[in-house]
């Protein structure tokens, strides 16, 4: 069963192509990496799958319904959670207040029924000990476990995931890895945009190669790595 | 002259200012949208309350609360149809459609009910008195700082308290990430503004018991809110108060020297916290 199905998108600002023709499918529980230069129109192709930016033509199937046309809100509350490249956490909100809001709207509940449940992703995002800080003075580490942790409480079935391993130490990496397969491990879909490759690879199952918006690979990562498309457009390497 | 009478009686008044200033201080600290209609939504509100009095013969403090859901559903629908497109990057299409909106209501109240001067009557509440010791205080200048106060203390419970004001704050903190978590920002600003306007006819209530309006009294009551929300630093209500109080008790100070000052006395109080302290005495706003 497909939980996201991509039909042939397109998008254009101007003379440039940012998404060419893409079709993709995501299936329940699966991870799904996105690897591609700079510029490939990666993060781009979140914000159509999100609703953020609007698609010129093609078609966006989310959990069996046609999405094309709705709303970024009515995504998310529909089980979309996204984190964003660049962490834009609720500055003026303590930690703990950054996930209330999004698990107390995000799911449509109230905070007193989600309290439990951000206090139980706080601790497995081991942001519990700044619960009560303000988020706008988190390190980078510990904003882009906000970005999941916040994403998280919106109670997603599909979690896009936005270079979160970028600009992290090894270890930093390394336990984060590990809390992203806990919770594929309980059978969130992920979709991840990742330059880490050796992180993103230890996770998926699938990876998707972006190229100038195009795609030019998709399958098993040892044969997507192996590819010499890839190796030459990515990899940069001389075959 | 005494001087411990006319600080009550400043302080007290900076209490009427900071009615006037709390709805415009709630409206731009979540969406950062100048209303330059405020001063004429109150006296909107004033006249509303003014109707209900003479047409239906009810108390004015009833009427006020008849006329507060009327002016919430003002305040929300024009947020949600009208004033949520103008925002944006650009700051001046909500000032020139805020500037807009004042001169119709103006000239709307002013072909409705003439030019002439009115007043809401409160009947003996109007000439009543506390005996504080030293002073005496009358009882509509103390309902009104303790209305601001209660005002004041609600806002920031409902703000720092409460699940609305959670996502009230979220949204003012970045309102596409807030769209993503769930958060309607439209509704969510439709419902500051209509909020305001609740504050509003507080505001409003006790302007029209106290002193004389007419439809061209909006201007002058958005520059005292202006300046009451200015002197007391952008995103604090609690600094609004104290702006409000400032800027009252300029007034009355001034006054008690020579009549002609209270006014100008007020603005100048302005003035000197302006180059003395820029952004405003109690600032929390980092922007």
């Amino acid at each position: 069963m497909e939980i996201l199905e991509l039909d042939g998108i397109c998008k254009t600002f101007g003379a440039l192509t940012v998404a060419d023709q893409i079709s993709f499918a995501v299936s329940e529980g699966e991870a799904l990496g996105i690897i591609g230069p700079n510029g490939a129109g990666k993060s781009t192709l979140f914000n159509l799958i999100t609703g953020n930016i609007a698609t010129d033509s093609g078609a966006i199937r989310f959990r069996g319904r046609d999405v094309t046309r709705t709303p970024p809100m009515a995504r998310c509350l529909s089980g979309m959670g996204r984190t964003f490249q660049i962490p834009q956490p609720f500055e003026k909100l303590t930690v703990f207040e950054n996930l209330l809001v999004a698990g107390a709207f995000g799911s449509e509940r109230g905070e007193a029924d989600v309290a439990d449940r951000c206090a139980e992703i706080l601790v497995d995002t081991g942001l519990i000990d700044k619960a009560n800080v303000l988020a706008g003075s988190l390190s980078l580490l510990e904003r882009k476990r906000l970005e999941l942790a916040r994403a998280l409480a919106t109670e997603p079935k599909l979690l896009l995931l936005d270079e979160i391993a970028g600009g992290l130490t090894e270890g930093e990496c390394r336990s984060l890895v590990a809390t992203i397969r806990a919770i594929h491990a309980r059978g969130v879909a992920v979709i991840w945009i990742e330059h880490v490759l050796h992180a993103l690879n230890s996770v998926v199952e699938r990876l998707l190669v972006l190229h100038f918006g195009k795609v030019i690979g998709i399958g098993k990562p040892e044969e997507i790595m192996a590819s010499r498309d890839v190796r030459e457009i990515y990899l940069g390497i001389e075959v | 002259m005494n001087w411990l009478d006319t600080i009550l009686q400043g302080v007290l008044l900076g209490g009427l200012y900071a009615l006037f200033a709390a709805g415009l201080s709630l409206v731009f600290g979540i969406m950062r949208l100048v209303n330059l209609a405020h001063g004429d939504l109150i006296v909107l509100a004033a006249f509303l309350i003014l109707v209900l009095v003479t047409a239906l013969g009810l108390n004015p403090f009833l009427a006020a609360l008849v006329a507060a859901p009327l002016m919430f559903a003002i305040g929300w629908g024009l947020q949600y149809f009208l004033l949520n497109r103008t925002l944006g990057k650009d700051i001046l299409p909500p000032l020139l459609v805020t500037f807009g909106l004042s001169i119709v209501i103006q000239n709307g109240l002013l072909e409705g009910f003439s030019a002439d001067s009115r007043r809401v009557v409160a009947g003996s509440l109007e000439s009543a008195s506390v005996n504080l010791g030293p002073v005496t205080a009358g009882v509509m200048p103390l309902m009104t700082f303790f209305s601001a106060v209660a005002v004041i203390v609600g806002l920031n419970q409902m703000i720092y308290r409460t699940s609305v004001g959670r996502a009230f704050r979220a949204t003012s903190d970045d309102p596409v990430t807030a769209g993503l978590m769930g958060i309607r920002p439209q509704r969510i600003f439709a419902l500051a503004t209509g909020l305001a306007m609740v504050v509003v006819t507080i505001a409003a209530l006790y302007l029209g018991t106290r002193a004389n309006f007419d439809p061209t009294s909006g201007p002058s009551r958005l520059i005292y809110a202006f300046e009451a929300v200015i002197i007391g630093g952008l995103g604090s209500l609690w600094g609004t108060l104290a702006g409000g109080i400032i800027l009252g008790l300029a007034q009355t100070v001034g006054a008690a020297i020579n009549p002609e000052w209270q006014i100008l006395s007020g603005h100048l109080a302005f003035l000197a916290v302006l180059l003395f302290k820029p952004r405003g005495l109690f600032p929390r706003a980092v922007d």
